[in-house]
């Protein structure tokens, strides 16, 4: 059961879709906790100072869940909230995919297995410059196909980057259908294992387990891979597991209704 | 545009400031030893990942460094271009590419290594400058400017033999303004266009030779500026790269002349759209496109004859708000 403050932000995430007609619900649902447990217990910021040298770096490489960071970001005091009815349109600044232009966003993501890399550039000037904040990157299970990603889980292993973080948003569905159809991942913590991260798996919709996950994750000393397992559209009975809600648009007023309605 | 030269400048700026650093991919064991001796934490020898060290160089920008990234340029500009587009060039950060190998210039490795429309894909990329030195003197000179320039930029680099541009005195201390053809040129072909000039000018045609290291942003403003003068003479302008003409230099010229309404004749010499499909040395190459002295001062006189010889060439230009100030009156724009 989600609490009253994963709904709320879903509900928030449903404004966004309202906003724009369009947007990845699936992908957004799933990844709400992740987001909210990273934004709420663990990164570092400044919504007064978005560019403050010591916060945290969240990068959500895949970035078509973009909404769960709008959200975040909204709820944080990055952004107005009036921003969300404004999503994929001509007056908003919030669109499809992020957008270094937004408060609190580091870089353009979208096309996929582009974040790790960018992610190990900041890890690495981070050494250089002895600093000790943290680099976060969200990926997703159908992004990891990609082969940069793992250019980049091998630059990582041998920089021995401690200070990055990796969350593996696997809700187990990717735009054309199942993972397990389209391309299987196999045994997902025994690759990025052998890539020389310390895996750990949790539930990505547990929030208990979520802090926990991310305090264990804080004490290695190598990168380090948080694979949560997610459902896709989680919150939405009637999209939950449901390839066809991976993107939607021209949503109905019906279909906004009963979305709400499954959010309250 | 050499290689050497260029990376002993990179070193030289690596004493001087310490947001610059050196990103190779799998790259001779000999590259840059002072380099890496002096500043081992500024220095990245990575694998052969060309899409993760772009995207590593990229956040490294991010973070306030300045990375020269070196490697193959067909490996650095067709391998990686998305994350050359994305991450580099969108978020409009100060990454230096430096592509080994322009041109022809690995001609016996096959069309794999023969970086032919570097310059092309590169130049259409927004926020990306791209240079294309002639010589050592050049590249050592220009090296030391891309500390302070805020975008990426892409320098293409040659072989340590390659000559700097050395132009002849001045066309109008010889033969007062009269200038027939007008050569706009690249890296190696700048010092071939000399060649034909002096081949040219014993035919009695008067030319000059203007030699544009930088293709992008272009900068046509001096060119420009010789045909606001009514009388200009240029019957012809002839663009040279040892690059594929599709989309290269000689099409940024042509761009150019067409946004300030300049109606003149183009020529354009370089690689032609295809793969190159023999090996042999890069010299083999350029003699076989014709792309040596004489077979294109021997081109250029042919066209040249060829065109109308009471000139019915529009010289005349105009600035665009001049043409549609005469549209509005309904008189001829022209």
């Amino acid at each position: 059961m989600l609490d009253e403050r994963s709904k709320y932000l879903r509900r928030l995430a449903v404004r966004c879709l309202r906003g724009g007609q369009r947007g990845h619900i699936g992908s957004t649902m799933s990844l709400i906790e992740i987001m909210r447990v990273l934004y709420d217990d663990r990164a570092k910021y400044d919504p007064t100072n978005p560019q403050w040298p010591g916060r945290d770096r969240i990068i959500l490489s895949k970035g078509h869940g973009c909404i769960a960071q709008y959200v975040m970001l909204v709820d944080k005091g990055f952004i107005p909230i009036e921003e969300l009815d404004k999503f994929c349109r001509k007056d908003g600044i919030l669109g499809g995919h992020p957008s270094h232009e937004v408060p609190g966003i580091e870089c353009d993501t979208g096309s996929l297995g582009h974040g790790l890399s960018i992610g190990v550039g900041m890890a690495i000037a981070a050494k250089i410059k002895n600093q000790d904040h943290k680099i976060y990157v969200i990926m997703g299970d159908g992004e990891i196909n990609e082969g940069s990603v793992w250019e980049a889980a091998m630059s990582a292993d041998k920089h021995n980057l401690d200070n990055l973080i990796v969350i593996i948003d696997y809700n187990k569905i990717q735009s054309a259908g199942f993972v397990e159809e389209i391309q299987p991942l196999g045994d997902l913590p025994d690759k990025w294992i052998a890539f020389g991260f310390q895996t750990i798996e949790c539930d990505g919709h547990n929030v208990d387990e979520l802090r926990k996950m991310f305090r264990i994750s804080h004490r290695i000393e190598s990168p380090r891979c948080i694979i949560a397992h997610t459902i896709k559209g989680k919150g939405i009975a009637f999209a939950e597991n449901d390839p066809t809600w991976h993107h939607k648009a021209n949503i109905t007023e019906d279909q906004f209704k009963a979305m709400e309605d499954a959010l309250l | 545009m050499t290689r050497t030269a260029c990376l002993n400048a990179i070193y030289e700026l690596a004493k001087q400031d310490e947001r610059v650093v050196f990103i190779g991919s799998d790259l001779s064991p000999n590259t840059m030893l002072e380099f890496k001796r002096d500043f081992p934490k500024r220095f990245f020898m990575e694998g052969i990942q060309e899409q993760n060290i772009i995207g590593m160089a990229a956040g490294l920008a991010m973070e306030g460094f300045i990375p020269y990234v070196n490697t193959i340029a067909t490996f650095l500009t067709r391998r990686c271009y998305e994350q050359v587009a994305i991450d580099i060039c969108t978020h409009n950060l100060p990454v230096r590419l430096i592509g080994n190998g322009g041109g022809l210039l690995y001609a016996p490795l096959g069309p794999t290594h023969c970086a032919i429309e570097d310059i092309a894909i590169m130049r259409v990329l927004p926020n990306m400058m791209v240079k294309c030195c002639a010589g050592n003197n050049e590249m050592k000179a220009f090296i030391p400017e891309t500390l302070n320039h805020a975008g990426p930029i892409y320098i293409r680099l040659g072989k340590d033999s390659d000559l700097d541009f050395a132009p002849l005195p001045p066309i109008e201390n010889l033969w007062g303004r009269y200038i027939n053809i007008l050569f706009i040129s690249t890296g190696i072909m700048s010092n071939r266009c000399m060649e034909i000039f002096k081949i040219l000018s014993l035919q009695n045609i008067m030319s000059q030779v203007i030699h544009h290291a930088q293709i992008d942003p272009l900068n046509m403003n001096e060119i420009l500026d010789e045909f606001k003068d009514p009388w200009y003479n240029f019957k012809l302008i002839v663009t040279a790269e040892e690059g594929i003409i599709n989309g290269g230099l000689g099409s940024a010229v042509i761009e150019s002349l067409a946004k300030n309404n300049i109606h003149i004749p183009v020529l354009r010499f370089g690689i032609p759209h295809a793969f190159p499909h023999h090996y042999g040395e890069q010299e083999d190459l350029l003699e076989t496109y014709g792309l040596t002295p004489e077979p294109m001062a021997q081109r250029i006189k042919e066209f040249y004859d060829g065109l109308p010889k009471k000139s019915k060439i529009c010289v005349k230009s105009c600035h665009m708000e001049e043409y549609i100030r005469n549209l509005e009156n309904k008189n001829d724009p022209l």
